[in-house]
């Protein structure tokens, strides 16, 4: 039985059957942004809080632009605004953001947690837009609907990941996501970056030190963002990474002409991926922010809207049980 | 004048285990034996209950001076009182810090005014507990301090290491260290391993500690000086400590309640499981464990670090490390080691008594003229902890709404019940 969300706060802990609800629940949206008149009063009267306390630039405009096209009002709390710039606790920040009652709030934040956090103390639907390097929930959401959309289906598939994977949350949700679908991850970057413990993750997760072993026969690479800064501790020199780690053409081949690629941007062209792999037809990266959307406005349509599920929802419950 | 009847009394110290009375005058032991009897005494009935010398925490922050609100001497103390303790060692990480002979005559003057039970004062190794400069060790031992550390970091290099060691073998005072290399650390807020890489918490791997323990003990084999590894939470690290003792090193050990009851597994986004050094894995847990069993470990320490409610409920990585520890430590310890048969209650009663006392060099027994300091306890009695009862300053604890089996039922310092339950 499908159980009512209350929360996006990761994938982990939401079952297959709410995944594939989310999903199917996109799909209207993705018709709908093709319309020349794109906005619903579904949401109408009604208030999201953007609270944004790590900079971000795609997914808040992806998760303003979703609560637009509802017809939701959005308030907007920014990093460098911010009042904990002020040196206001976290808990102080939302509790003034709330007595304006919003009636759902979308947080990134640099803390691990922090979404959780919030949820425990809040009275209203709390959307993760991705803490720290724990999850980037609905990021997964959006991969998983373009890979769907792409290969027919999500079941049972071959997935890489390529690049930085211990400090991804974009990495977590996603293997999260998908081996709950049955997939293969293989995960492959510079070792410092792709320790052992992420096999336990999830099962059917392994760790393929050759980048040309890790791509043969994937169905789908998600080439991760290599963060420059992380380049520096320890020092890893750029040149090194692209030696070894580059998504280029002719690595592409190893995987084969139906291969998906996937990249959660913004990407660092010629560093992580080749510019005519990330511009050419096996790249799925423009569909994904068109998706980004869909998901972000089932999600918010939802959770906020308190729209119901198809199948009697469970009082009290919550998507973290 | 004070006696306890028809208790049994554990004193490890002689390895007494029988029914006797305890008769108290003054703030020394009078008399134990069988059937005493006294005129015009107060009498406890310690029936059903163990009556042991009274337990030292070799560990705790009472934050006082200039975190008073976090946890007084007088709110600590009470705390401790209430957790059986007679004595609590407090770590010199005030502010100011305890690096001087008057800073640590005024923790001694404020424990006499307002200190439910004894408090003993450890003085920093280094001047402001900086890595630079001796601390005033020897005018602070004039005033009381029974022990060194620059306790919520480690003595910063094996040079420095050396010097304090060598300066307090002369002194005859022990040297604690809180174990840890900062450059693995590096920033870490949970213990490295599957769990770190779930909830995306920077991970502590378990070397850090152990890097410290090996140099700590190889500085131990080079000075001789009595080394005393606090809140120790690894196997590799209990290993050295083992292989230090074999070759007759005068280095000892302590281990904390949370340490051998929770583990990184039980980690989630609640700053109260977040503590220094982290939980441990399943598999340091039992080696602990196996220590306390086996006497590679002396003494059960609490950490008592009490942090006041608005500084902990934070972001998980924002918050400060530590829990508070006095009211749970007896009920753990009965709990989680004596009830499930993993040790003795006479070796767990040794870990809050002569184990202790031994590191800090002294004595601790239930016999005629020794310091009438007693906890009598009950290893049975039925109750739950409530974190919003606690007489101490802050809540912070991972064991609020707990259930237990065993409680102190009082707690006797200088012949005087300062804690009844």
């Amino acid at each position: 039985m499908l159980q009512r969300l209350q929360h996006l706060l990761g994938i982990e802990d939401l079952t297959r059957e709410q995944i594939s609800f989310i999903l199917d629940q996109a799909k209207p949206f993705q018709e709908f942004h093709r319309h020349p008149l794109k906005k619903l009063a579904t949401l109408r009267g009604k208030t999201v809080a953007l609270a944004f306390f790590e900079n971000s630039t795609r997914t808040r405009i992806s998760f303003a632009t979703a609560a637009a096209r509802l017809g939701a009002d959005t308030m907007n709390l920014q990093a460098e605004s911010s009042s904990l710039k002020k040196g206001e606790s976290l808990l102080d920040t939302l509790w003034t953001l709330e007595a304006m009652r919003p009636d759902g709030i979308v947080i990134r934040h640099s803390s691990s947690g922090a979404p959780e956090f919030v949820a425990q103390r809040l009275g209203i639907p709390v959307v993760n837009a991705g803490d720290g390097t724990h999850e980037h929930p609905t990021q997964a959401l959006l991969d998983a609907l373009t890979i769907r959309d792409r290969k027919r289906k999500l079941d049972g598939l071959h997935v890489t990941i390529l690049g930085d994977i211990l400090h991804s949350r974009v990495a977590r949700s996603n293997i999260h996501l998908l081996s709950k679908f049955g997939a293969h991850i293989t995960l492959c970057g510079p070792a410092m970056w792709v320790p052992r413990d992420l096999e336990s993750l999830a099962p059917n997760v392994r760790r393929v030190s050759r980048v040309d072993e890790a791509l043969d026969g994937a169905d789908v690479i998600i080439v991760l963002r290599v963060q420059t800064e992380r380049l520096h501790e320890p020092m890893l020199a750029a040149e090194e990474y692209i030696l070894q780690f580059q998504l280029t053409p002719e690595r592409l081949r190893l995987a084969g002409p139906d291969t998906l690629v996937l990249h959660p941007g913004p990407m660092n062209r010629g560093l992580e991926i080749d510019p005519s792999v990330a511009d050419g037809p096996q790249s799925g990266v423009l569909e994904q922010v068109t998706n980004g959307l869909a998901i972000r406005m089932a999600l918010l349509y939802h959770l906020v809207g308190g729209a119901a599920l198809e199948a009697a929802p469970a009082p009290g419950t919550t998507g973290k049980e | 004048m004070l006696l306890i009847k028809n208790g049994r009394v554990l004193d490890p110290s002689s390895g007494t285990d029988a029914s006797l009375d305890v008769l108290l005058d003054g703030s020394r032991i009078s008399k134990v034996g069988a059937s005493l009897s006294a005129s015009n005494v107060e009498v406890f009935d310690a029936a059903g209950m163990i009556v042991a010398p009274g337990f030292i925490d070799l560990h705790c922050h009472l934050r006082e001076p200039g975190q008073e609100l976090s946890e007084t001497i007088e709110t600590g103390t009470r705390a401790a009182a209430r957790g059986g303790f007679t004595a609590v060692c407090t770590m010199p990480n005030t502010q100011p810090i305890n690096d001087n002979a008057s800073v640590t005559r005024g923790i001694v003057e404020r424990a006499a005014a307002a200190g439910a039970v004894r408090v003993w004062p450890i003085g920093a190794a280094s001047v402001g507990s900086k890595g630079e400069a001796l601390a005033e060790i020897a005018a602070m031992r004039d005033a009381g301090i029974v022990a060194v550390s620059d306790d919520g970091k480690p003595v910063a290099t094996a040079r420095l290491m050396r010097q304090v060691m060598d300066y307090c073998r002369a002194l005859d005072l022990p040297v604690i260290d809180h174990c840890e290399d900062p450059s693995l650390f590096a920033g870490g807020v949970m213990r490295e391993g599957p769990r770190s890489i779930r909830l995306g918490l920077k991970g502590i791997p378990a070397q850090s500690e152990s890097i410290c323990v090996g140099r700590d003990v190889e500085v131990a084999m080079l000075t001789g000086a009595r080394l005393h590894i606090a809140h120790m939470s690894t196997r590799a690290s209990l290993e050295y400590v083992r292989a230090a003792k074999k070759q007759g090193l005068p280095v000892t050990c302590e281990v904390t309640p949370h340490h051998f009851t929770l583990i990184d597994e039980d980690v989630r986004y609640d700053s109260h499981y977040k503590m220094n050094p982290p939980l441990a894995s399943r598999e340091d847990r039992a080696a602990l464990i196996e220590g306390l069993a086996d006497g590679s470990v002396d003494a059960i320490a609490t950490d008592h670090a009490p942090h006041h409610p608005s500084s902990k409920d934070v972001e998980f990585d924002r918050a400060p490390f530590g829990i508070t520890g006095f009211e749970t430590a007896l009920a753990l310890g009965l709990s989680e080691l004596v009830h499930p048969g993993k040790i003795s209650l006479k070796r767990l009663v040794e870990l809050f008594t002569t184990g202790p006392a031994r590191v800090l060099g002294i004595e601790r027994k239930i016999a005629a003229d020794e310091p009438a300091d007693l906890t009598i306890f009950s290893p049975d009695v039925a109750w739950t902890f409530r974190a919003a009862d606690s007489p101490s300053k802050s809540r912070n604890t991972p064991f609020d709404g707990r259930s237990f089996r065993g409680a102190p039922m009082a707690t006797v310092v200088a012949g005087r019940i300062v804690y009844r339950r």
